[in-house]
């Protein structure tokens, strides 16, 4: 432990009751923290890929997941150490910018660990490594750019964007009907998308899932789907042209804010008391009607005597439905939630074509479906399938592909994916190292043999003989010039991803590499860990 | 060194063969646990409950049993999980999607040992199960547009059904029970509609279906016990206080006096209420809630039948077969929907009084009384009476209709197996692997009936390669018997959700090469 000493000889106490603390420094720390990073990588490199396995995680209330999502698995693995953590957020940043690729950014970093280890090892000081990634990563992501493909689509050709979508969904466990999840997700997304603004939207777009069936019975519904139904088991389970009154308030008499007391000292007041509670609920559904709506969604709850008005006056009513649910069925009718129920009128009433309550199955689940909307601008995918974990899994998946879809529609650029980016980018960068003077040219090299990992993993988790089939790829790449080639992991004879439809696109992938640096060189700038010791 | 220790303490993880291994063994030994309840000799589980009760339960149905268990192991809870989804569903063939599920994994595990990856048993059962789902809509049989055989085969599935559960001694009666009760449902598939009530004493030969309605509650004393051409107004009021609900409101007065007036006030508010809904021309009243014993009076004077405290179930199905709508206020008479029902009257059963409906306008609801001789027996008749009735809807809509006794299972496995021979390299060993699992549970129902299943299972596959064969495994006699003969029938649907969600759950747990266990939340132990 160090120690300062004053001129007497005294130690200075720098660090608050150091001798129960574990502190690692120098080299050690480095490389603890690389072995740390390395471990995380380690358990994610078997999920890569087409033929990824998946990971099953049991939480701490004991429910089961199972994933292959990278992001998924990383964050309910619940992690002590304090650069894993790192990995643990490196994995979350990639999925809220892009949304996919977030085992790839792990495994990435992983790999550039491991080459940065070898280089300490030979003595080169951590900065230096650090900058010579910095470089190395500007030289991928240039070379990125450069055999990036730009990928027309409308919305009458969207076969670009559902191939995209499906080389994200293969490596699911849904690629079973990776086609038709894949067009459902396109569908969504260009039902949302603002093409000349190209930005999406993806809150618009709703997930929700129920058990039973199979997950071939997914579909997208261009309205919105509620969990509620009908508040009164009378009321029609099926309204056309229904024109919806959206309120955020009760069906109750009205509680002002303001502290009050209404005192009963007399008969009369009791009396009036009753009439006027009486005309208000009365009052309320009047209001309603006279609008002219037809279906009345509620935020809040009402009591029997509300619900029975509004039934015998036929008025459905929908009770409890949530504020975003609320919204949503705001913008799709093209309506206005109201607050008030003096401030309804005609105007602020949503519109949709159909809303009918459907049932499942044996139980009393019900569902209230809100469809062909004013504007079909919100969308639900609505997912089946076998058991409450393949639902999860299927909706992460799906989560997946709208993000890759919105990607998309953002920058059309794509690269072709099976790790043919990475082998062409480690191939560039390779060549690119010996201009460089200096010893960052070493940390450039390492970095183009990082960029391999990729393939590599995906290789081995396909069943091939990494090293035999990656140098095959690579030295074919460069004997045809042609950056397209990459690893054929189902196996289907060409190593061409053109032909294999195989795209990612451009934006995920330079997003990866830059993320992937940016960790690993503040994993490197640590050179002293310090820690409260067990007790 | 920190090397390697990535997670909390007490978390554990388990990679590759390990993992594995792991979720092999806890879904096999799921399916083994429910596999003696298979088929129609299979046995029955006692269930004792961990809360203050011990109360035990009774029962052959898998959902039930699995629901109960506190499981650890993470792949069983996928299989639990199949089973209970299976159980809302279609609400049958919840043992058999968990058997199937099993047996998958323990084919896929001999695999494994045979160096076959996971990813390429993935794939082999993948293409089973299309091929054995295609096999199955070519032989299926469907008689929708004959509605008397169609009955018929409603009642053999009905039968079918019931004849592994507690009821097989009265199958007929309680499939005839069950076939009426859904076809009074007119292709809804709201069993809600289906009312059963538990009644102990007798014997289950007792159990009727009534075509009205009847209530568990009492009369109220000194008000008619029998009323013919009733007019009924379903409520759900209060009938005790009615509070003022305008918020802050509260009662403030300075004398005795004043408190007298007020609750004269009240009492004349109750009395309107009172006379407002007998200004409606009913002579039934049926409240959700409580009735308090001044209206009530007042109900009886007028020799109105006052029925308080029915639950939200009996309101809404009441309503439903009256006709009535269900109301909470009371000033518009003539608006308001009245039930009929052509008589009220009081009825025993066993030493109950119950309040039985009849005549009612709305033929769609029944109920269904069970007679038992133990609280046990009618918990496990109502289960099984629940099967059946779940596949009886399910099939009113899906009117598709196979063999049982093992007989799709041996046509899906006689498909699969020609697959195998045709498909070429590793996968035909997952696909005959699948054909190896789907024969299993023929075998089982033969072990549990104690019939030596190699001879039998053997037999059968030899009739299989005939023709248009009708063959499954007859239990009573034990020998291959023609199914069609013997009436035993299942639904399509079913074995379609068998098939599809076992495939699916075994595949989930294949693709698992790494289980993370999390350290258990640490609970404050109560006292």
């Amino acid at each position: 432990m160090a120690l300062a000493f004053d001129d007497f000889g005294r130690p200075f106490i720098i660090i608050r009751e150091q001798e129960q603390k574990t502190r690692l420094r120098g080299l050690d720390a480095q490389k603890a923290n690389i072995s740390a990073g390395k471990a995380v990588a380690r358990i994610l490199r078997t999920s890569l890929g087409p033929k990824g396995m998946d990971k099953m995680l049991q939480s701490p209330d004991g429910d089961v997941t199972i994933s292959n999502d990278g992001a998924t698995i990383l964050e309910q693995m619940d992690v002590d150490n304090q650069i894993a953590k790192l990995m643990v957020e490196l994995s979350r940043s990639q999925d809220y910018e892009i949304g996919d690729g977030t085992t790839g950014v792990v495994v990435m970093a992983g790999a550039l660990l491991e080459q940065a280890e070898q280089l300490l090892e030979r003595g080169i000081h951590p900065i230096r490594i650090a900058e010579g990634y910095e470089m190395a990563s500007r030289i991928a992501v240039e070379h990125l750019d450069r055999i990036a493909q730009k990928y027309d689509f409308g919305v009458s050709n969207i076969e670009p964007l559902v191939q995209t979508c499906m080389t994200t969904l293969s490596s699911k466990i849904v690629n079973r009907c990776k086609r038709s999840l894949a067009e459902i997700a396109v569908k969504a997304v260009l039902a949302v998308a603002d093409l000349e603004r190209k930005d999406v939207r993806l809150d618009l777009i709703k997930v929700d899932g129920k058990v039973g069936g199979k997950l071939e019975d997914t579909e997208l519904i261009y309205g919105i789907v509620v969990d509620k139904d009908m508040s009164h088991p009378q009321m029609p389970k099926q309204i056309e042209d229904a024109k919806i009154a959206i309120l955020t308030c009760p069906f109750e008499p009205p509680k002002p804010k303001t502290k009050h007391k209404v005192d009963i000292d007399t008969v009369e007041k009791f009396q009036t008391l009753r009439l006027q509670e009486q005309k208000y609920f009365d009052d309320m559904v009047q209001k309603c009607k006279d609008v002219g709506a037809t279906l009345v969604i509620c935020q809040w709850g009402f009591d029997d005597e509300a619900n029975h008005l509004l039934m015998h006056r036929n008025l459905p009513a929908v009770r409890w439905v949530g504020g975003v649910e609320l919204e949503l069925i705001a913008i799709a009718t093209g309506g206005r939630i109201v607050p008030r129920f003096q401030e309804l009128t005609p105007e602020k009433l949503g519109k949709a074509g159909l809303v009918q309550e459907k049932s499942f199955g044996t139980t009393k689940d019900r569902m209230l479906y809100i469809e062909h909307c004013a504007n079909s601008r919100a969308v639900t995918v609505f997912i089946r399938g076998g058991n409450k974990m393949m639902i999860e899994e299927t909706k992460r998946s799906i989560h997946d592909a709208l993000c890759v879809a919105r990607n998309l529609i953002r920058n059309n650029s794509i690269v072709y994916g099976g790790g043919s980016a990475e082998i062409s980018c480690s191939v560039a960068v390779e060549a690119a190292a010996d201009r460089y003077p200096g010893v960052e040219q070493y940390a450039i090299r390492a970095f183009a043999d990082a960029l391999d990992a990729i393939p590599m993993a995906l290789a081995e988790n396909s069943g091939l003989q990494p090293i035999e089939t990656l140098s095959v790829v690579k030295s074919q790449q460069i004997k045809e010039n042609n950056p397209y080639c990459g690893i054929d992991c189902n196996d289907v004879g060409t190593n061409d991803m053109r032909e294999q439809n195989v795209f990612e696109t451009l934006i995920g992938k330079q997003q990866q590499i830059l993320l992937a640096t940016q960790v690993v060189k503040m994993i490197l700038k640590i050179d002293d860990v310090i820690s409260p010791s067990e007790y | 060194m920190v090397l390697d220790r990535i997670f909390k303490d007490d978390s554990s993880e388990e990679k590759g063969e390990r993992a594995r291994m792991a979720s092999f063994i806890g879904g096999m030994a799921i399916a083994d646990l429910v596999k003696t309840t298979l088929g129609p000799k299979g046995m029955d589980k006692i269930l004792q409950s961990t809360g203050r009760g011990r109360e035990v339960t009774v029962t052959n149905d898998g959902a039930t049993i699995l629901k109960s268990l506190h499981i650890d192991n993470p792949a069983a809870k996928v299989l639990v999980d199949i089973s209970k989804v299976q159980d809302d569903e279609v609400g049958d063939g919840t043992t058999s999607v968990v058997v199937l599920a099993g047996e998958l994994l323990r084919e896929a595990e001999k695999l494994v040992a045979a160096k076959i990856h996971p990813m390429t048993i993935i794939s082999g059962y993948r293409m089973a199960a299309e091929c054995a789902l295609n096999a199955l809509l070519q032989k299926v049989m469907d008689n929708k547009e004959d509605p008397e055989k169609f009955k018929f085969d409603l009642m053999k599935i009905a039968m079918t059904t019931l004849s592994s559960k507690i009821l097989s001694q009265d199958k007929e009666h309680f499939a005839k029970l069950a076939v009426d009760a859904v076809m009074r449902l007119k292709g809804s598939t709201n069993l809600e509609s289906i009312q059963i009530i538990k009644k102990p004493g007798g014997s289950l030969k007792d159990s009727f279906l009534d075509e009205g309605f009847i209530l568990d509650k009492k009369i109220g004393i000194g008000q008619p016990k029998r009323i013919e051409n009733a007019k009924i107004l379903v409520a759900n009021t209060a009938m005790d206080t009615d509070k003022v609900k305008i918020y802050g409101a509260r009662v403030r007065v300075d004398s005795m006096a004043k408190v007298a007036e007020i609750e004269v006030a009240e009492k004349e508010k109750m009395r309107e209420k009172v006379q407002k809904i007998i200004a409606h021309g009913i002579n039934c009243f049926v409240n959700r809630q409580l009735i308090y014993n001044f209206p009530e009076e007042l109900f009886a004077d007028a020799g109105i039948l006052a029925i308080e405290h029915a639950d939200f179930d009996g309101i809404e199905r009441l309503a439903l077969v009256t006709g009535g709508e269900i109301a909470s206020t009371f000033d518009n008479p003539e608006s308001v929907k009245l039930g009929h029902c052509k008589l009220i009257e009081e009825i025993m059963i066993g030493e109950d009084k119950l309040i039985h409906f009849s005549g009612v306008e709305l033929g769609q609801a029944c109920t269904i009384v069970l007679r038992g001789a133990s609280h046990h027996v009618l918990d496990e008749a109502e289960r099984s009476l629940h099967d059946a009735l779940c596949v009886l809807s399910q099939t009113v809509n899906d009117s598709r209709v196979l063999l049982g006794g093992g007989w799709p299972e041996m046509v899906m496995a006689k498909d699969v197996d020609e697959l195998a021979r045709k498909t070429p390299g590793k996968r035909s060993h997952a696909i005959e692997a699948f054909a190896r699992a789907l024969v299993a549970i023929p075998t089982i129902i033969a072990d549990n009936a104690g019939l030596d299943s190699a001879e039998l299972v053997a037999q059968l596959r030899a009739e299989h390669h005939k023709e248009g064969c009708t063959a499954g495994i007859d239990v009573i006699s034990g020998s291959v018997g023609d199914m069609v003969q013997l009436g035993i029938s299942e639904a399509f649907k079913v074995k379609q959700a068998v098939l599809l969600s076992a495939t699916e759950a075994a595949e989930m747990i294949l693709r698992v090469d790494e289980i993370i266990t999390c350290a258990p939340r640490k609970r404050e132990d109560r006292m």
